[in-house]
């Protein structure tokens, strides 16, 4: 018995030792800022940054080469810790973004060219004609962008469109990229107008295949504040600099601007209309 | 010549008695004929008519840019309606010339003349393939003057005329052969002339014998041979065909010139002799109007232009219960969304098939049967390429040799779990490809 | 998301013109559904089932019964539970519940049967995803834990055979005997006489309702080789292999090491063989693989018996063997056509 805790004992100094040694010897020179970094980022290596992981992000951050408040992730509150060390100050301001689909085309208002049949991903569907809904730069509602949210915000209706959840979203842009249709986009989460379209189609060809597509008559390009709607070769688009009264949203003959709360703060006038994308 | 069997294939279902025993009939002009511009793989040829322009038939409406591109012909007389964007047999909406015929079909200046033409030498043979707007007409649509056209440091030393048709229901290449087996021997002549080849033989399935009889007795005195080759789809795949041709193994990602073979195509060598001989552009081609879903099956010789719809209502229409309608052959045709797409260079067959026919890929998780991997053509491992390609590892996918793939088909078509690879492997390649050309 | 149902604009405009159906090609298929696949292995199976109701009696086809009927009950409970579609109509579940019965003793008691056919549907296969995902033999496993946890019913309970069961007498099986010989004695007291030979071949013998008739169990192999549903490649090696190996033992020490002929036609091993290595998701899916996979049950197979503490080593030899098909599959690879096979081992 005895022999057994002495022989064990021995080892584990033994072991131990060894292990400080070589950890020394292999030590590799780090700046100490970057685990401290490293272990105020959430840690979800998600690749919102644009960088591989949260470790690449910290390092980057403490050789100065990223900004402090480049975790879309953490947002303010992990900006404001990183700035604490690093000994520098955090103006803050940082607008939160979240993705949005700029598409209202679900299965009720929005025509279809043929019965698919094929892999259920929207970028395997595109390459049959583009897909199968009648309008070329419409939701296609196979659910790509659901599949590659790392975490749990996108969600396909019922419908056939998708939803974002504002609370989850973290704006790392994942589906963005994987939209084949590249209708997604990052808006701010503080403003309320959308327009809820991406057709560059002219008028009279939107008519005739999507009940809620925007068919160019830059009506609430007059009605809102100067420069704050453009059109954009047959569609109209929003600036998300400005600020847009809700009434905008009324001017629109098709129902394609909607004013939607994407912050929590209640009011979803439109929404309910028909299960368009947003909230 | 030794030869052997290719590793696998499948043997589906031909039923090519629908119209192998209806002889080419030449449909008479539809009212309006919907010409496409991006008719040939390589560079689309630019339009040189606009709205409307009067134009005769055989006269160029959109001229060639660069090597690989060919000119578009005014099918027949008339006036160009519009310039619009339509469907488009093989893929995304483009552009096309509305032409409406004037009723009175007459060849532009130059065109419709025989000649002599022996006296023409290879480069001369090559520069009237190109304005005449030969294109492969097996279905790839390849410039045909520049297939013609191998870099001295790849000789070739055989000529292969393809007339193994292999997809099943089709039957316009048969018809072909049992019809006008002199003019495709003799536009094979002008080919092997260009190449400098006196080693020409002609494959055929033997589910043919008829033509490959015909063949056979128009050869006799030329010195070409005709063989007959087993019947396994897809024995008409260049690869595959030479391999049993010949026994030479094309290399993976090289093409056949590679290993001194050229293949065309009998459709192709039959518009070589109307061009070389008679000056005549292609403007029309045999399509084998098929299937269980059309009233009356038949093979037609089709104006270029001429709509899926207008084709369909000539053989009778549609069946009540059709489900599909596709351009090419059941395996590898591309199922079309709208019947205003209109007949192209590459168009070989119509076929519509019913709604119980048509297969429906649900895709099962992959059960490991191994039925794919014999059945492949190309030796791939295409279980374990579906299940990259459904868990998004697209590079492992390119490293599995998912570009080898040729989308022939066979791998779905056995497959018990119903598993749509093909879709799959399209959507691995093009992301296989995308990444190559943004890295380099 | 399966096919939705028509809204009205979509409606409205069908009425004008008709949609037709669009997918990528090929638009063909042969019609094979995985069902069909495992009703001719059962139907395989059918001669060797039967033969050994006759030889067992109906103990045995209540065998059959309660783990072929557990196994689909267990593997629908499963998926409804588990909101999932209920896929009982592709007859993978009857298939393992088949299977499973045919490695049991024919007296076993029916609740060691639903352990066996749980352990093997909802651990073995449902667990790791369904169908197409277990990495080991379902019936195999459900098997060995039997063996395993209730090693008395497994093993002291082998009857001789005798028509329909009627005087079941408990006996060992041959090469349980020839194992108690070996120990008690030192050496083989085996004499393969010609009846022997042919008992041990036709079936009158104890053992575990599969695996008694050799020759019925071949007569469904070269059935199934002939249909295209299974290869030559694992029997013939496993088989072949197992004979090489005990052959070379044989050879060496006959005295102790028994006759390769006598391993090949004993035990489990055609049924194994047969039925169970050559379960497509848990073996190689190359030819040069399945060979391997083959090979490799054998040797271990061999090893099991001759050294192990175990009778028979077929079932633990493919269950090691399934662990390494994953790793076969990696390295075994064919040639892509047109591939030189530098190219290929680099790309590897």
């Amino acid at each position: 018995m005895l022999t057994a805790v002495i022989a064990l004992s021995a080892l584990a100094l033994v072991s131990s030792l060894l292990l400080a040694m070589v950890a020394r010897a292999f030590a590799v020179p780090s700046n100490p800022k970057v685990e401290e970094i490293e272990g105020a980022l959430p840690g979800a290596n998600c690749g919102g940054c644009g960088l591989p992981g949260c470790g690449e992000l910290a390092r980057r951050i403490a050789d100065g080469k990223a900004d402090i408040d480049s975790c879309p992730v953490g947002g303010e509150r992990v900006a404001q810790m990183i700035a604490l060390i690093m000994g520098k100050s955090y103006a803050g301001g940082l607008v939160r973004k979240v993705a949005f689909i700029l598409c209202g085309g679900d299965d009720q208002v929005a025509a279809k060219r043929f019965y698919y049949n094929g892999v259920r991903d929207c970028t395997s569907a595109a390459i049959l004609f583009g897909g199968d809904k009648a309008c070329q730069y419409g939701c296609m509602g196979l659910g790509t962008c659901e599949g590659v949210c790392p975490f749990d915000a996108m969600h396909m209706l019922p419908t056939g469109l998708p939803e974002v959840e504002p609370v989850k979203c973290t704006a790392c842009g994942k589906c963005v990229a994987a939209c084949p249709k590249h209708i997604i986009k990052l808006v701010p989460v503080d403003k309320r107008l959308h327009i809820l379209c991406s057709s560059h189609d002219r008028g009279a060809k939107v008519r005739k295949i999507c009940a809620v597509g925007c068919i160019g008559c830059t009506k609430c390009v007059k009605e809102g504040p100067e420069g704050a709607i453009a059109m954009q070769n047959n569609l109209a688009v929003v600036n998300y600099d400005f600020d847009i009264p809700d009434t905008v949203a009324a001017v629109c003959p098709m129902n394609t601007i909607r004013a939607i709360s994407l912050d929590g703060s209640g009011d979803n006038a439109g929404v309910k209309a028909a299960a368009g994308g947003g909230v | 010549m030794a030869g052997g069997k290719f590793f696998g294939g499948v043997h589906p279902e031909y039923n090519k008695d629908l119209a192998a025993a209806r002889a080419i009939e030449a449909m008479p002009l539809a009212a309006r004929l919907v010409v496409h511009f991006a008719q040939n793989l390589g560079a689309a040829p630019k339009p040189v008519v606009k709205k409307g322009d009067a134009v005769k038939k055989g006269q160029i409406i959109a001229e060639p840019q660069g090597f690989i591109s060919v000119p578009i012909h005014a099918p027949t007389s008339g006036t160009v309606q519009s310039i619009d964007i339509f469907p488009h047999p093989v893929g995304a909406d483009m552009q096309a010339a509305v032409i409406i015929p004037d009723g009175k079909d007459e060849w532009a200046d130059g065109c419709n003349v025989e000649r002599d033409a022996s006296r023409f030498d290879a480069e001369a043979i090559k520069q009237i393939v190109r304005d005449a707007g030969l294109v492969g007409m097996g279905g790839a649509a390849f410039p045909t003057h520049v297939k013609l056209s191998p870099p001295k440091e790849k000789p070739i030393d055989l000529l292969i005329i393809n007339g193994a048709e292999c997809e099943p229901y089709l039957t316009s290449d048969h018809r072909l052969m049992l019809e006008k087996p002199a003019q495709i021997l003799e536009g094979a002549s002008y080919f092997a002339k260009v190449l400098g080849v006196n080693n020409v033989s002609v494959a055929i399935e033997k589910n043919k014998p008829d033509a490959i009889e015909a063949m056979r007795k128009a050869a006799e005195k030329l010195g070409i041979a005709v063989r007959g080759l087993d019947v396994v789809y897809p024995q008409g795949a260049e690869r595959q065909l030479i391999f049993a041709l010949v026994g030479r193994t094309v290399p993976a990602g090289a093409l056949p010139m590679d290993v001194g073979v050229l293949v065309q195509n009998v459709g192709t060598s039959f518009a070589a002799y109307e061009a070389i001989r008679f000056a005549r552009p292609l403007i029309e081609r045999v399509v084998c109007v098929t299937g269980r879903g059309i009233v009356n099956p038949r093979n037609v010789l089709v104006r270029i232009g001429t709509t899926f719809g207008d084709v369909i209502t000539y053989c009778g229409g549609q069946q009540p219960d059709a489900g599909k309608v596709i351009g090419g052959g059941p395996m590898m045709g591309v199922a079309q969304y709208s019947l205003e797409a209109s007949v192209t260079k590459g168009t070989s067959g119509i076929v519509v098939l019913k709604q119980e026919e048509v297969a429906q890929f649900v895709g099962e998780a992959c059960i490991r049967c191994g039925r794919c991997v014999r059945a492949c053509p190309m030796r791939l491992n295409p279980s374990v390429l579906g299940i990259f390609a459904e868990r998004l590892r697209f590079d492992d996918a390119g490293e599995h040799h998912v570009l080898d793939c040729i989308e022939c088909g066979c791998c779905a078509y056995v497959c018990p779990s119903r598993r749509p690879m093909v879709h799959q492997f399209r959507r691995a390649k093009a992301e296989v490809r995308r990444k190559a050309a943004k890295a380099s | 998301m399966e096919e939705k149902k028509e809204r009205e604009i979509n409606e409205s405009l069908d009425e004008a013109m008709p949609r037709f159906l669009v997918s990528s090609s090929p638009h063909i298929h042969d019609g094979t559904r995985i069902g069909d696949i495992m009703r001719l292995v059962i139907i395989a199976l059918v001669p060797a089932a039967l033969f050994s109701v006759y030889l067992f009696g109906l103990r045995a086809l209540l065998t059959i019964v309660i783990s072929v009927g557990s196994a689909v009950l267990f593997e629908a409970l499963w998926q409804k539970m588990m909101r999932k579609p209920v896929t009982i109509g592709n007859m993978s579940a009857a298939l393992t519940g088949l299977l499973l019965a045919l490695n049991l003793p024919a007296m076993s008691p029916w609740w060691m049967i639903l352990v066996g056919s749980f352990f093997a549907i909802v651990i073995t296969k449902q667990f790791y995803g369904g169908i197409g995902y277990n990495i080991f033999n379902p019936a195999l496993v459900g098997r060995v834990v039997l063996l395993i946890a209730f090693p008395l019913q497994m093993t002291a309970k082998w009857v001789a055979p005798s028509a329909w069961g009627m005087n079941a007498v408990t006996t060992a099986t041959p090469l349980g005997k020839m194992r108690e010989a070996l120990l008690s004695t030192g050496h083989l007291d085996v004499h393969l006489t010609r009846h022997e030979v042919i008992d041990l071949l036709i079936g009158n013998r104890a053992g575990s309702l599969g695996e008694v008739s050799v020759v019925l169990l071949l007569v469904g192999g070269i059935f199934l080789v002939a249909r295209k549903i299974i290869t030559w490649h694992i029997p013939v090696s496993f088989i072949a292999s197992v004979w090489a190996m005990s052959g070379i033992f044989h050879l060496v020490n006959p005295a102790r090491y028994a006759d390769p002929s006598f391993h090949v036609i004993t035990g489990g091993l055609f049924l194994g063989a047969i039925f169970m290595a050559t379960d497509y998701v848990t073996s190689p899916i190359t030819p040069g693989g399945k060979l391997i996979f083959g090979v490799g049950c054998g040797a271990v197979t061999v090893v099991i018996r001759l050294f192990g503490a175990y009778p028979e080593g077929v079932s633990f030899a493919i269950l090691l063997m399934n662990a390494f098909t994953p790793l076969i599959d990696r390295y075994v690879k064919p040639t892509v056509f047109g591939a030189r096979k530098e190219k290929a081992k680099a790309a590897a």
